[in-house]
C-alpha cells in the first residue's frame, strides 16, 4: 500500500498542480501555444474519463467513442449555424443527443459480446461519421466554422483562453469525482462485477444489462459533454473528430494511463498528445517511435503508466 | 411437507444427443437432495435448466409455487434459488470480501444507486464477514479473490451462496478437486447448512452423498433409474449395476 508520499502520490499531485499553475507560466510570458495544447489536452482527457467508465471499470471495449465527441460538438455547432448561441440551450442539447446515441448504441451493442461488440459499436460510430458529412447544409465533409462561442451569463465568457481553460479544467476535475463516486458505489461494484463475471453476476440475480446500459449512456453522456467543449476550444467541427481512429486515440489514452484508474485516463490523454507533439516536432515518421512506446506499455506495463507509479487497484 | 421445487416432464436435447429426458423430480422444503450419476448422465445440464441458464426444449418448473420455467436467471436468484458452480466462477479480480458484498447487494434491491460508497455500507459489509465468518475465511476478507486456494475458492462460492439469504441452494460438485480434508470440512459445513435450507446437490464423491443425503435420485443419461432413500438406492440392483458397479471398478 502507498502512502502519502509513495511516487505515485508526488507525481500525481505534481501533474495537478502543473495543470492548475500553468496559464499563471503562460501569462509570465510562456508560450501561448502552451495553453492551446493543454486545453485541448484536457478536453480529451475528459473524453478519455468517460471513456475509462465503460473500458476500465465495465470491460466494454466501446471502438466507437468518438462518436459522441462529434454528436456534442454538433450539438453546438449546429445551434449556432441556426441562430442559438446560449449555451443553456446547446450544452443540455449536446448532452441530451449523446444520451439518446449512447442509448440506442448500448441497447443494440450490450446485446452482444468480445469482438462482435467492438465490431458494432466502431459499425454505428462509423454511420455516425457518414451522416454527418452528408449535412450539406452544415458544411459536409468540410465541417462547419462556429463564429461564436457558446455564451452564458455575465462573468463567463468562453472566449478568454485563461478562463475558457479553468472551466474545461474545473470540468475535468467533476467529471473525474462524478466517476470515482460511481465506481464506488453500489451501481460501480454491479459494474466492475459484470466486467469480472457476467454469468455469474446473473447467477446471484443482478440483471446485468440494465446496468451495463445505463452505464454506457453516462459515459456517452460525459463525452457529448468533452465533445460541446471541443466545439467551442477549435470554434470548428467537422466530421474527422468523430472518425474510427479518433476512437482509437481515446482507447490508447486509457491503455496508456491505465485501465480502471482514476486518474490513468488524464496521465494518458498528456502523455500521448505531449509526446506526439514533441515526436511530431523532432520527425515526421514520430509514429515509428510511439508505436513501440505503446506497444512497451502494453506488454510489460499492464496497469499503464499509473500502474508503473505504484498500486493499482480496481475501483 | 410442501414441494419448494418441482420439476415436470423435463426435457432437453442437444442434437441427437438426449441430456434430458422426461425428468420429474420433488423436492420439498428442508430437504437434502443428492442427484448422482455417471458422467454423462445430464446432471450439470439439470442444474443449467434449474438455475435458467439452459431453456428445457419441453416440461415445467415450479418454485416456491410459481412457475418459473420462462424466468431469465437473475429473476430465479431473486426469488431464492441460488447456484453455485462446479468450475469455479467467483469475481476473481475483487477482493474475497467484495465477493461476498455483491452477493448480498443482489438481494438488497435495485442497484441504481450511483453515489454513496458501497464498500462501507454496513448493511452490505456486515452481513458479507458473517457469511465469509461462517465458512472460515475471515482472514482472507481483503485479499483478491484470485490469491485464494481452490479449497479456499470452494468456501468462498459457499459463502457467497450463503450471503445471498437463499431458500434453496444448487450446489454443483462442491467437493471437486478438494483434498481429504477440505472435503471434510465441506460436508461439515453442509451439515450445518441443511438445517436452514432446501439443498440440491450434484455430486460424485459418493461418501459424502451418503453421508448428507436425505434422499437421492439416480440419474443415467438424463432419466431417473431411481429415486430414495439413501438405503434404498444403495441396495437397488438396477442402480449397483449402472452406476455405483462402474465406480467400484473405477477405484479397484
Amino acid at each position: 500500500m502507498s502512502g502519502w508520499l509513495s511516487v505515485r502520490a508526488i507525481a500525481i499531485v505534481a501533474l495537478l498542480l502543473a495543470l492548475v499553475l500553468l496559464p499563471v507560466h503562460v501569462e509570465l510570458g510562456g508560450s501561448r501555444f502552451l495553453l492551446t495544447l493543454f486545453t485541448r489536452i484536457i478536453i480529451l482527457a475528459l473524453a478519455a474519463v468517460s471513456l475509462n467508465l465503460i473500458l476500465g471499470y465495465g470491460g466494454m471495449m466501446s471502438f466507437g467513442h468518438a462518436a459522441y465527441l462529434g454528436i456534442g460538438g454538433y450539438a453546438v455547432g449546429i445551434l449556432a449555424h441556426e441562430g442559438v448561441f446560449t449555451g443553456f440551450i446547446q450544452w443540455p442539447v449536446a448532452l441530451a443527443a449523446s444520451a439518446l446515441f449512447a442509448l440506442v448504441i448500448g441497447a443494440l451493442s450490450l446485446r452482444t459480446r468480445g469482438v462482435y461488440f467492438i465490431m458494432i459499436t466502431l459499425a454505428f460510430a462509423q454511420m455516425a461519421y457518414y451522416v454527418v458529412a452528408g449535412l450539406a447544409r452544415y458544411g459536409g465533409d468540410d465541417g462547419l466554422t462556429i463564429y461564436k462561442r457558446s455564451q452564458f451569463i455575465a462573468p463567463i465568457d468562453l472566449s478568454n483562453k485563461v478562463q475558457f481553460y479553468y472551466i474545461c479544467l474545473a470540468l475535468l476535475f467533476g467529471s473525474m469525482y462524478l466517476v470515482r463516486r460511481i465506481v464506488n458505489s453500489r451501481f460501480g461494484l454491479a459494474i466492475q462485477g459484470a466486467r469480472s463475471n457476467d454469468t455469474r453476476m446473473r447467477a446471484i440475480g443482478f440483471p446485468t444489462y440494465r446496468y451495463k446500459l445505463v452505464c454506457f449512456v453516462i459515459a456517452g453522456t460525459l463525452c457529448g459533454l468533452s465533445g460541446a467543449l471541443i466545439a467551442n476550444h477549435t470554434d470548428f467541427v467537422s466530421p474527422a473528430m468523430m472518425y474510427w481512429t479518433r476512437s482509437g486515440d481515446l482507447i490508447i489514452m486509457v491503455v496508456l494511463g491505465g485501465m480502471g484508474s482514476t486518474f490513468g485516463p488524464l496521465v494518458g490523454a498528456v502523455a500521448l498528445l505531449v509526446l506526439e507533439e514533441v515526436l511530431s516536432s523532432i520527425t515526421e515518421y514520430w509514429q515509428i517511435i510511439l508505436g513501440p512506446l505503446l506497444l512497451l506499455v502494453v506488454l510489460f506495463a499492464r496497469g499503464g503508466i499509473d500502474g508503473l507509479l505504484g498500486k493499482v487497484r480496481h475501483g | 411437507m410442501a414441494d419448494l421445487l418441482r420439476v415436470e416432464n423435463l426435457a432437453k436435447r442437444f442434437g441427437g444427443i438426449v441430456a434430458t429426458d422426461d425428468l420429474v423430480l420433488n423436492i420439498p422444503e428442508g430437504e437434502l437432495h443428492a442427484v448422482i450419476g455417471p458422467n454423462g448422465a445430464g446432471k450439470t445440464t439439470l442444474i443449467a435448466q434449474l438455475s435458467g441458464q439452459l431453456t428445457p426444449d419441453s416440461g415445467r418448473i415450479h418454485f416456491a409455487g410459481s412457475d418459473i420455467t420462462a424466468e431469465p436467471m437473475y429473476a430465479r436468484s431473486a426469488l431464492g434459488l441460488a447456484r453455485s458452480f462446479q468450475i469455479t466462477s467467483l469475481f476473481l479480480d475483487l477482493s474475497v470480501l467484495d465477493n461476498v458484498a455483491l452477493a448480498v447487494q443482489a438481494r438488497a434491491g435495485h442497484s441504481f444507486h450511483f453515489w454513496h460508497n458501497a464498500r462501507r455500507e454496513p448493511e452490505l459489509r456486515d452481513p458479507a464477514r458473517t457469511a465469509l465468518a461462517r465458512v472460515g475465511l475471515s482472514a482472507r476478507a481483503d485479499l483478491p479473490a484470485s490469491a485464494l486456494s481452490h479449497g479456499e475458492h470452494r468456501q468462498l462460492e459457499l459463502a457467497m451462496a450463503l450471503a445471498s439469504r437463499p431458500r434453496m441452494l444448487l450446489l454443483d460438485e462442491p467437493m471437486a478437486g478438494l483434498g481429504p480434508e477440505e472435503s471434510a470440512r465441506m460436508v461439515t459445513m453442509l451439515r450445518e447448512l441443511k438445517k436452514e435450507l432446501t439443498i440440491l446437490l450434484v455430486e460424485h464423491d459418493m461418501e459424502a452423498v451418503f453421508a448428507l443425503a436425505d434422499r437421492i435420485t439416480v440419474l443415467v443419461y438424463g432419466r431417473v433409474i431411481a429415486s430414495g432413500k439413501p438405503e434404498d438406492i444403495r441396495n437397488n440392483a438396477q442402480v449397483r449395476d449402472a452406476y455405483l458397479g462402474e465406480q467400484e471398478a473405477v477405484h479397484a
